[in-house]
């Protein structure tokens, strides 16, 4: 956290005038396209708790209440379901409220309002109401905290019809994704994979990367032998996973990085299935009812003919979030994932000889 | 004495001088709820008459769609049949500008503000979950679960205001409703951000079959806006005209810039939750006769008289122009409302995904499939499989 306070943009600051290239982390990028959506558009507000003049607790929100007045950018009581409520009724007025909810478990109390009201408001109104709302919800594990502090809940929005649920793993996406979710029409689950906050890359906050659309997955590292599929927090982890592999084993592993679960971008994963004939789902929540059981079925669904194995997903432990001083046994790693590509039935012996010519080149 | 004192070990400051935030004395509500009706006191006559109007309408509405469950048109209809005052009250009290959040329960409040019976209806009907245009009718949809609309409320009248708008935002919820969180943190909310919005509960003693002493401990549920710093009103819930006047001095109030209200209308169920429940499994039929000498109809009807303002006459035309309502709105009911199948997938977002493409045309290839068979689609049969008779028992 030290690393992001001690980098963050101050308070009435003039937009950063940094040299291209200079590396930058994904918070500052988060705070940016917060930045440049306020400025853009006045129907755009920002509350939640904490994120005036503290500037959120991760940050995210620094100096945007100075620079856009606390009617823009405004401490809430605490009060989750007050939050994504009250974000209803602005959304009915007009407005694009984006909103925090602190840690991905403290969600929880605004469900209702999630369920109930965000994610069907279009719907039930037939297109007179749409919710242009962002949620953005710091997830996932592996900074150190204590229980409620790192959930991965992207299941429960997933399976909530009317929602839209996205995350990005890169700097630049970071910037672009939460761009594209403040100006979408539709309400927005945008999940920040908090220990990735301070990873940084080349972004440059002088030359803001666009992201395509939201709903639109993207190839992280070509490969032919066999297809990890991942998002959020565990994309470090694959590609790193991918160099190993490369390295040790010779096998060129693609790594498709979702960015969207909802709309979710099945032409991309299911063409780079069917060129590498198999496939390992990667993701920190849990594994039963999780996101990977939904992309596995869907590979199986789509690519049955051109595999050859079964898709396996290296997913959390079905329990609930360990407590910190555990919680690298439960957290997907690169052995974990290497161990899953072993496991790809490389041999196949079944299919010796039949030359379907589907598995990648070099994986003997 | 604190152990720390008890020692003696060490000079204990005196605390900093604590003050209340607000002076409670004026947000408190009257021990007694308000009534003007039959008390003598100055009344604009055409108002009353306005009223009365209204809640003949409102009574008519109540027993014909309780009629239309029970021949099948209505999957359920929960009544406010006695709180007619409450509901006629609220949405006359809102300039046209204003926002009306509904929950089930006040269809007539919507009816009473201008919208079509048979658009309201929709939700209870089962052919859409909302029958009209909420931005251009400026009444939210009927909200289902409980109280979950009046943050919304607080969020339109923020906005609105943050807009520079005139707008003022009416939340209604009943008595069950004031112990869901989202009631304490939609009045939390508007306090802290003196939102102009009213809070309407009306307490019709019962959430489904639980008393009210069963549901709070408060003396009130007007009581409870002290706790969040702003007035609470205690009023007559069956008196049309204290109604009005508590509920247009608080929406005026906000319109003002002085903050959010709460009014708690006394007032009483007279028919079961809905069509579907059995009230006399949870009370007394005496405490329903008791409240139906405090009739709200009957209230203005003598006030009205009394005054020399109505006659038979004139009660009978208010009867007839509610009958015609009532006639128009059984004929449209009986017609089959048109349905689409293909609909399932609008607006489900502002762009369909490939996913939701996909199950779309497998719906098409059903419903073409069934044409081509001769096979009505689903939506065009009725929905219990029966065929429908209409109030004079031919069949439809």
């Amino acid at each position: 956290m030290s690393t992001a306070t001690g980098t963050s943009l101050q308070p009435g600051a003039q937009p950063p005038r940094e040299p291209a290239r200079k590396p930058s982390t994904m918070a500052q990028a988060l705070n940016r396209a917060l930045r440049d959506s306020l400025a853009a558009d006045p129907d755009v507000h920002v509350f939640g708790e904490d994120v005036g003049t503290l500037g959120g607790v991760f940050r995210v929100t620094d100096g945007l209440a100075a620079e856009f007045g606390e009617d823009r950018c405004t401490d809430t009581p605490l009060a989750e379901a007050g939050i994504l409520g009250t974000a209803v009724g602005m959304a009915m007025y007009g407005m694009r409220p984006v909103v925090e909810m602190q840690f991905d478990a403290f969600a929880y109390p605004g469900f209702e309002q999630l369920v109930s009201h965000i994610s069907r408001m279009r719907n039930r109104t037939r297109g007179a109401l749409p919710m242009p709302l962002t949620v953005r919800v710091p997830y996932g594990g592996g900074i150190g905290g204590v229980e409620h502090h790192s959930d991965s809940s992207e299941a429960y929005y997933m399976a909530t019809p009317g929602l839209h649920v996205v995350t990005p793993a890169t700097v630049a996406d970071a910037y672009g994704l939460l761009r594209r979710s403040i100006a979408s029409d539709d309400p927005v689950i945008f999940l920040e994979p908090k220990r990735l906050y301070w990873g940084k890359d080349d972004w440059s906050p002088e030359q803001p990367a666009e992201v395509p659309a939201i709903g639109r997955a993207v190839v992280r590292r070509p490969g032919t032998s066999a297809t990890l599929i991942t998002y959020g927090p565990s994309l470090p982890v694959c590609m790193e996973a991918a160099e190993a592999a490369a390295r040790d084993e010779g096998l060129e592993l693609e790594v498709v990085d979702l960015r969207s679960l909802v709309p979710f971008d099945e032409e991309t994963v299911v063409a780079s299935v069917r060129r590498t004939g198999r496939a390992v789902v990667v993701h920190e929540s849990t594994g039963f009812a999780g996101p990977g059981a939904e992309v596995a079925a869907r590979v199986s669904e789509r690519c049955f003919h051109y595999l050859e194995a079964p898709v396996l997903r290296v997913a959390g432990f079905d329990i609930p979030y360990p407590p910190p001083m555990l919680e690298k046994h439960h957290l997907p790693d690169v052995d974990r994932v290497l161990d899953a590509v072993s496991r790809l039935q490389w041999e196949s012996e079944w299919r010796d000889g039949e030359g379907s010519g589907s598995a990648g080149e070099g994986v003997r | 004495m604190t152990v720390l004192e008890q020692s003696g070990a060490y000079h204990l400051a005196p605390p900093p001088a604590w003050r209340p935030r607000r002076d409670p004395d004026p947000l408190l509500p009257d021990r007694e709820p308000l009534r003007l009706l039959g008390t003598g006191a100055e009344l604009d006559g055409e108002l009353l008459l306005e009223l009365y109007g209204q809640l003949v309408r409102g009574r008519r509405f109540n027993e014909q769609a309780t009629a239309l469950t029970k021949q099948g048109r209505l999957a359920v209809y929960p009544s406010s049949t006695g709180q007619e005052a409450a509901e006629v009250a609220a949405a006359l009290a809102l300039q046209e500008q204003d926002w009306l959040f509904p929950s089930y329960r006040d269809t007539l409040a919507a009816v009473a503000r201008g919208l079509d019976p048979v658009a309201v209806l929709s939700l209870l009907r089962g052919d859409w979950h909302s029958g009209y245009d909420p931005r251009a009718s400026r009444v939210a949809p009927l909200s289902t679960p409980l109280a979950t609309q009046l943050p919304h409320a607080v969020g339109l009248a923020h906005a609105a205001r943050l807009k520079g708008d005139d707008v003022v935002a009416l939340a209604m919820v009943g008595d069950g409703g004031t112990s869901e969180g989202d009631f304490h943190e939609a009045l939390n909310f508007a306090a802290v951000w003196q939102a102009p919005v009213v809070f309407l509960v009306q307490n019709n003693g019962f959430a489904i079959s639980v008393p009210l002493a069963k549901q709070t401990a408060a003396p009130s549920l007007a009581h409870k806006a002290v706790g969040y710093g702003m007035p609470g009103r205690l009023v007559d819930g069956n008196d049309a005209a204290a109604m009005h006047h508590v509920l247009t001095d608080a929406v005026e109030r906000a319109r003002r810039g002085e903050g959010p209200c709460l009014v708690e209308a006394v007032t009483y169920r007279l028919d079961a939750h809905t069509n579907a429940d059995d009230a006399t499994r949870y009370r007394e039929a005496s405490e329903v006769d008791a409240w139906r000498e405090h009739d709200p109809l009957v209230l203005m009807e003598q006030e009205l008289r009394s005054r020399g303002l109505l006659d038979d006459a004139g009660a009978q035309k208010a009867g007839e122009e509610a009958e015609r309502m009532a006639g128009d709105m059984r004929e449209r009911m009986h017609q089959e409302p048109e349905l689409h199948p293909m609909d399932l997938f609008d607006h489900v977002f502002a762009h369909r995904t490939t996913q939701l493409q996909q199950q779309a045309e497998r719906l098409r290839a059903e419903l073409e499939a069934a044409e081509a068979e001769g096979i009505p689609a689903a939506g065009e049969q009725d929905r219990h499989g029966q065929a429908h008779t209409d109030e004079q028992g031919s069949r439809k």
